[in-house]
Parts: C-alpha cells; sequence; structure tokens
C-alpha cells in the first residue's frame, strides 16, 4: 500500500543493518515457536508425524467415504443458503428503501434483529423448529437447520448491502427515473438496483466466504458437513490433528479462491469503470461486516463517514 | 407463565450471559493486543515480519472458527495433553475449556483486528507520512506521532464491527462445553420443547441487548472522532 512505501525512507546502510537484526531475531522468534509447536506435536509418545497417522489420507477410501462427503454436503448447504439469502435479502432491501413507512418499519426492525443474533442461535430455533414444530426429523432436519439459519443471518446482511448500495449511487439517478414519469418501483427495479447490485458485488463474494465458514457451524447441530465428517474419520483411524490440518487447509484453499475471485471482479469493475467508484459501504454500521470479510478487498473507505454525500 | 418461571430456575441464564460478556472481554482484549503486534508487523520494513504477518492473517481468516476451537480444545488439549488450568482443582474442566475458548476466540479476532487496523492506516492519506518523512521524523515516530492516531479514529467503525462480531461468537465456543448462553439455549430446548418460541425470544433478547447498544454507541463514536479533512 502505498503508505507503506512512504512510512520509511529507502534504508541506508545503519538502516539496513538496523533491518537485518531485526529480521534475524524476528526470524529466530518465528522458528523458535515454530519448533515448538512442531516438537510438541512429534513427541514420541504421541507422534503425530508417523506414517500411520497420514496414511489414510493416501487412501481413496478416506477421501470418498468421509472427506468429499463432508465437503460436498458443507457446500450443498452453503450453496442453497446462498440462493435463499440473495432472494430474501433483496426483499428485505428493497423493502426497506420502500415508500410506504410501515414496510420500511418492519423491514427495518426485522433487518436489525437478524443481524444482532448469532447465526448458531438461530439454526438451534429452525432445527428444534423442524424437530418439535414440524415433527421432520432425521438428517434432513439438520440440513434444514444449518440452511435456515444461515439464510435469515445473511439475508440481513444482504439487505443492508443493497442499501447501502443504492445509496451509494448519485441522487440524481433516482430523481431523473421519476422525472421521466416512471414510478417509484419501476425508478428501483430498472435503474437503482442494477446499478446497487454492480457497484455491491465484491462485497456480496465476500460475503459468500462467509457463508462458507459459518456452515461449519452446522457441526453443532450434528450436521454431516466436513468437520463432522473428518471427526468420524479421526475416531476410525486415531489421527485427529493431521485430519484437522487437512480440513483445514481444505477451507482456506476454497476461501482464499473466493477471495481472490472477489479482488479480481473488484479490479474488474474498476477498470471498466475508468476508474470510478465500486461499492463504498456509505451507510456501513459496525455489525455490518462481522467476519471483517469485506475488508478482504483493499477499499480505502473502510471505516470513514467523510465523503457521505458523495 | 408457570413453565417459564420454572425454566428459569432450572437454567441460569444471568450466569451463561455473564459467561459470554466474561468472553467477549477477555478476548477483546487479547485479540486488540495480539492483533495490534500483527498490524505492526505488516507494515513494517523488515520483509520477514511483513511475511509472517500476511501469512498469519490469511490462515486464520480462512478458516472457520468451529475448526479453530476444535483444533485447541480437543487437539491440543486431549491429543496433545496440554492443559490451561491445575489438574486438580475442582474446576479443571471448566477453566480448562473456558480458557481455551478464549485463546481460540483471541487468535481469531486478532486476525480482524489486524485488518481494521491496516484499513484505519489506509485511511490516512499518503501526504500525511510524506510530510513527516519530510521533517526527518523516522519509522517509529512516524507511527507514533502522526500516523497511527489518526488510524485509529478511522479504524473505529471496523474495530466496532469486529467487536460485535466478538459478541456473537463465544456462542461457537458452546462446541466444547462452555456453559454460555448458546450451550444453555440447547439444554433448555432440549428438555422443554414445548416453549421452543419463549427461550428464543429470551436468548435473542440477550444478544440484542449486547449487540443493539454496542453497535449504535461504535456509529456515533466514529462519527464523532471521524477525521475532519
Amino acid at each position: 500500500m502505498s503508505v507503506q512505501t512512504v512510512l520509511f525512507d529507502a534504508p541506508g546502510p545503519k538502516a539496513r543493518a538496523r533491518h537485518r537484526i531485526i529480521a534475524v531475531i524476528g526470524g529466530l522468534v518465528i522458528l523458535g515457536l515454530l519448533y515448538l509447536i512442531v516438537r510438541g506435536l512429534a513427541d514420541p509418545s504421541n507422534n503425530q508425524f508417523t506414517a500411520q497417522k497420514w496414511a489414510p489420507f493416501l487412501d481413496p477410501v478416506t477421501w470418498t467415504a468421509y472427506l468429499l462427503r463432508g465437503l460436498f454436503n458443507t457446500l450443498k448447504a452453503a450453496a442453497l443458503a446462498v440462493v435463499l439469502s440473495i432472494v430474501v435479502g433483496f426483499a428485505l432491501g428493497v423493502g426497506r428503501l420502500s415508500e410506504s413507512t410501515i414496510l420500511r418499519g418492519v423491514c427495518g426492525a426485522l433487518v436489525e434483529f437478524l443481524r444482532s443474533v448469532p447465526v448458531l442461535v438461530m439454526m438451534l430455533f429452525v432445527y428444534y423448529f423442524c424437530i418439535y414444530v414440524l415433527g421432520v426429523l432425521g438428517d434432513i432436519s439438520t440440513f434444514i437447520g444449518v440452511v435456515g439459519g444461515l439464510t435469515l443471518y445473511n439475508s440481513a446482511v444482504i439487505a443492508e448491502l443493497i442499501r447501502s448500495g443504492v445509496h451509494s449511487l448519485p441522487r440524481g439517478q433516482g430523481e431523473a427515473g421519476l422525472a421521466l414519469g416512471l414510478r417509484p418501483g419501476q425508478a428501483m427495479a430498472t435503474i437503482l438496483l442494477p446499478q446497487a447490485v454492480t457497484a455491491m458485488l465484491p462485497s456480496l463474494i465476500s460475503q459468500l466466504v462467509v457463508i462458507l465458514k459459518d456452515t461449519a457451524l452446522g457441526y453443532i447441530i450434528s450436521y454431516s458437513e466436513l468437520i463432522r465428517g473428518g471427526q468420524t474419520l479421526a475416531t476410525n483411524y486415531g489421527n485427529l490433528i493431521p485430519t484437522l490440518i487437512v480440513i483445514a487447509a481444505m477451507f482456506i484453499l476454497i476461501n482464499l479462491a473466493l477471495s481472490g475471485l472477489a479482488k479480481y471482479i473488484e479490479a474488474r469493475l474498476r477498470r471498466s469503470r475508468g476508474g470510478g467508484k465500486t461499492g463504498t459501504d456509505l451507510t456501513a454500521r459496525p455489525g455490518d461486516d462481522p467476519d471483517g470479510s469485506a475488508l478482504a478487498t483493499e477499499r480505502i473507505t473502510a471505516g470513514t463517514a467523510v465523503g457521505r454525500n458523495a | 407463565m408457570d413453565a417459564l418461571k420454572t425454566l428459569l430456575q432450572n437454567y441460569d441464564v444471568l450466569a451463561a450471559l455473564w459467561m459470554t460478556i466474561k468472553l467477549t472481554l477477555f478476548s477483546a482484549l487479547g485479540a486488540v493486543v495480539l492483533g495490534t503486534l500483527v498490524a505492526i508487523c505488516r507494515i513494517s520494513p523488515v520483509a520477514v515480519l511483513r511475511g509472517f504477518a500476511i501469512t498469519y492473517v490469511g490462515i486464520v481468516r480462512n478458516t472457520p472458527l468451529t475448526l479453530i476451537i476444535f483444533f485447541c480444545a480437543f487437539g491440543v488439549a486431549s491429543t496433545l495433553g496440554v492443559t490451561l488450568a491445575a489438574k486438580d482443582s475442582a474446576t479443571f474442566i471448566v477453566d480448562n475449556n473456558f480458557r481455551f475458548g478464549l485463546v481460540a476466540l483471541s487468535i481469531y479476532h486478532a486476525s480482524f483486528v489486524a485488518e481494521a487496523l491496516r484499513s484505519g492506516i489506509n485511511t490516512v492519506p499518503q501526504g500525511q507520512a510524506e510530510a513527516s518523512r519530510a521533517i526527518g521524523l523516522g519509522f517509529t515516530e512516524t507511527l507514533r506521532e502522526v500516523i497511527l492516531p489518526q488510524a485509529y479514529r478511522g479504524a473505529i467503525a471496523p474495530l466496532g464491527s469486529t467487536l460485535i462480531a466478538l459478541t456473537k461468537n463465544p456462542t461457537v465456543v458452546a462446541t466444547i462445553g462452555v456453559a454460555e448462553l448458546a450451550f444453555t439455549m440447547r439444554g433448555m430446548i432440549e428438555f422443554n420443547g414445548s416453549l421452543l418460541y419463549a427461550i428464543f425470544v429470551l436468548i435473542a433478547a440477550c444478544f440484542v441487548i449486547l449487540t443493539l447498544p454496542t453497535g449504535l454507541f461504535f456509529t456515533r463514536l466514529s462519527r464523532r472522532l471521524v477525521v475532519q479533512r
């Protein structure tokens, strides 16, 4: 980032020597930490690096029976949650921008409530709702619980993203639409929403990362997603820590890919608009982006309220 | 109503609320301390520290919190036998799980605090750093006198949103059996399925009380403290 390169001058000989000393000390500290971790893992009484613990990963059955199935369930729940929360989020967001005060108030209260409650609490509620009220038992109820909880929470976040997207557009867009004789709803649908969605696309994709990570909460209601698949595998082969490392690597790779996609789309948008603004979260509120995943993109405007009238 | 009263008598919701608040406050402290360290590493001129910070944030931010807590509690504690509480104390399991939950929450949220501080530093115009170089301030002085004060004020909004996430994430610590709100909620519903709605409203109300004022407070704080340019 440009601030970084001006924070310190091009280092002269003394500064370079100092940097080398700091680098060596820092490197030693980090290596020391790593060594402690590896030594703890390789403790002879419980060596985590034996081939016996890592060999199961070369066996295709491990993957097909446990890990890939868990991954498939995770992706299934995440995909369904994404689609549903986009639909419901759009409805809530447009409702929050409507002319009718009642609709605005109801949608606003709903969005605020859904954003204040943790995802896990809502997952638990939907899960037990399925069991006690709908009488649906078995795996399908955990699936509905996970998807329901994720949908409820993320639709509120997407509603807020849409609202801030529409607010970040110049006022003239809506006014021009009304001046042309469009009804407010038509102006919203044909003029404002498409631009808002394009502006907010990077944040929307970052929200996918959040949804994917939150499917891991399904572990707590016994949904057979990736972590639970890994746990079953680990109890079978007795290699908990290598399993957890492999699962973590899978999550990190997928999420890095999604974040990379978000950055790529944002760069494309910025280029195609000739350096114009992408979605600036002008109505961003603390709690809007609880996982900070919108910070994954290098937006400089995160955190300032200056320029609200832009 | 009687059912609700017996419910409240049998399950200590206030203690669970207090446990959630304790988890939030202590892990907030740990996250801010660790996050500031990581943020300083991130912008330091030494490439080794920068690489370490980038790797740390990249790994921790892309892993689900459930997995990190799982790793800390079951991996480190059970498999490696590392414990954070005196083995012979009566409350060993409770203390152990609580502290491991704290460690996991701090590590996870430190990465978000570091990113929030970095975005705060990005709000500072480049001219400020250039001007401080021009009058001869070194790296540490530039940071201390010019950049960090403005960066903290600019970082208040993302820091607030991280704190709110921190208030809601202790629910995940229910995985390892810490008796906070989500754990209590699950216990209550298991035995009193008929009171599902009342329980949900009660727990949701607790969270709304915790998060809504914090959100409003941080919005107002960020607006008041924003650096006028």
